[in-house]
């Protein structure tokens, strides 16, 4: 008596000979990455040393340069976070509309919001403000401009993706009342995303608040800019003062996003 | 075509003539429907799944749209209506639905209220505008439907019965001339779909409207249905009196015989 054996295997042998061979072009692109990237030993050893001698520099901490201008730079780099938020939306919104496949059913509309959408996600916002402190001279603006232009992507990308995954029901129950287009929007597209929508853009903001204290750095306002007159001054303590109320502003935006976001959802 | 000439002028009458539809060139899933309703009252819809019941009711307020055929209802083919028309014959024709379809995250007052949705400008909707005559009108169908003191409620914290008992009060907020129920027991309990038939059957006598339910429990169609039209594979094969449907016209629209008891 012989038992007949099922036979059952994950993978092929040609998908196995395929799956290890992926795994030799890693191994071989790594060994061949770190031989390029030519790491100084000298610099790499000598890295903590150096890391010790900046924090002698930076301690102690200037407190008295926060009122001479780290404060009203960090109320500006707040400002260029929530206005850039702000704009962001007024281009979002319709774009997350047009990108929606169960709002607007037309594939030329999905393709332009998608252009829009991945143009603005393919560009980092320290590139964009480069763009725009070009075209609007340093300062705020430029600084708002560039956020808003980052954020476009993100928010309607995520706003449409939650468009995409809402129940159906209530929406085809609204247009069975006789409702117009524009109503169903209202009342049976908007309460559904509502807590993805205020998520997103809270998320969104408290990215902003990191993003645009680096905005400075290519002159876009902000703390940025004092911190890189202080590093270009060599002026270790008053850097230290600019980057703890960067760390102490980040937190509190944490904080203050967790607190809305319990109280929306 | 002359069909429009010899329709009754009662507003909610409702002719089906030819009607056809297919998801899929050359599957046709309805296959040429006539019914004809001008008549008050419950009539149900019994077939099997997948037989067409549901895409028929939606046909009749183009939700779906169909291939081809006629609706008249109003002196107009619904067939043909277009934007602000079809809107406007849309808010005559309630409709409950299986899942109750109500916005969950709408108190249950303003679920009744968005019945009013399509008498209204969306500027209104956005501010909330309703009339004092929709809000008391809204109050008294939660009454009707025994939910008064859920009124503000979220709706997704009523049960299954008393979500379905929004959903048709908000249906009856239209001011329908004809009411349609898509399968609006079979997501309930056997007590709670009876009571929600008794719910159907008070409003379609109290308005005067015609109710189509859609219903495959064929006993409880037979107990509230005054005319039952029973449907296999995309045509209908019984039109009558509740009476009138034997264990042979069941046969022919289920198939089979082993669960006829």
């Amino acid at each position: 008596m012989t038992t007949t054996h099922s036979h059952w295997q994950r993978f092929t042998l040609k998908q196995k000979l395929s799956r290890y061979s992926v795994y030799l072009i890693l191994l071989i692109a790594l060994l061949q990455s770190i031989r390029t990237v030519e790491v100084i030993p000298e610099f790499f050893y000598d890295a903590p040393e150096q890391m010790a001698d900046m924090f002698t520099r930076m301690w102690p901490i200037d407190f008295a340069f926060y009122s001479i201008s780290v404060h009203d730079a960090m109320i500006e780099t707040l400002n260029i976070a929530t206005l850039g938020t702000l704009v962001t939306l007024i281009f979002a919104l319709p774009l997350a509309l047009m990108n929606a496949s169960n709002v607007v059913s037309s594939p030329f509309s999905h393709w332009i919001a998608r252009f829009f959408l991945v143009s603005s996600r393919s560009v980092n916002s320290l590139v964009w403000a480069l763009l725009f402190v070009a075209i609007f001279g340093p300062g705020v603006i430029a600084g708002v401009l560039a956020i808003a232009f980052r954020s476009v992507g993100f928010v309607g990308k995520l706003l449409a993706e939650a468009i995409e995954e809402i129940n159906m029901g209530p929406i085809e129950a609204l247009r069975a009342t006789g409702a117009s287009w524009a109503s169903v929007l209202l009342k049976g597209y908007w309460p559904q995303i509502l807590p993805a929508f205020f998520s997103i853009v809270l998320f969104r903001w408290d990215i902003n608040v990191r993003e645009s204290a680096v905005l400075g750095l290519v002159g876009a306002g902000g703390i940025g800019v004092v911190l890189n007159d202080a590093m270009n001054l060599f002026e270790w303590q008053r850097v230290a003062m600019a980057l703890l109320a960067i760390f102490a502003v980040v937190i509190l935006a944490e904080i203050v996003v967790v607190q809305i976001r319990k109280k929306l959802i | 075509m002359t069909a429009a000439t010899d329709i009754s002028n009662a507003p909610n009458a409702l002719k089906i003539l030819g009607l056809q539809k297919e998801y899929i060139p050359g599957k046709p899933i309805l296959k040429g429907i006539n019914i004809e309703i001008n008549t008050p009252g419950i009539i149900a819809i019994i077939g099997p799944s997948g037989t067409g019941k549901s895409t028929l009711l939606r046909c009749i307020n183009r939700l779906i749209e169909p291939t081809a055929g006629e609706i008249i209802f109003h002196q107009s083919n619904l067939c043909l209506a277009k934007g602000r028309q079809l809107r406007q014959l849309r808010r005559h024709v309630g409709m409950v639905f299986q899942e109750y379809n109500l916005v969950e995250r709408l108190s249950v007052i303003e679920n009744v209220l968005t019945g009013r949705l399509g008498y209204m400008s969306a500027w209104q909707a956005w501010r909330r505008k309703f009339s004092q005559d929709d809000i008391d009108m809204a109050f008294q169908l939660l009454e009707a439907v025994g939910l008064t003191e859920h009124a503000n409620k979220r709706a997704d914290s009523l049960s299954g019965g008393q979500r379905q008992r929004v959903g048709i009060a908000r249906a009856v907020m239209q001011d329908p001339h004809i009411l349609l129920a898509d399968e609006p027991t079979s997501s309930l309990d056997p007590k709670t779909a009876v009571e929600i038939m008794e719910l159907l059957e008070k409003f379609a006598e109290e308005k005067n409207i015609p109710t189509l339910v859609n219903i495959h429990d064929v006993n409880l169609a037979r107990r509230f249905a005054k005319r039952m039209i029973g449907m296999s594979d995309g045509i209908v094969v019984y039109d009558g009196a509740p009476e009138g449907i034997t264990d042979d016209h069941l046969k022919q629209i289920y198939g089979g015989e082993s669960w006829l008891v």
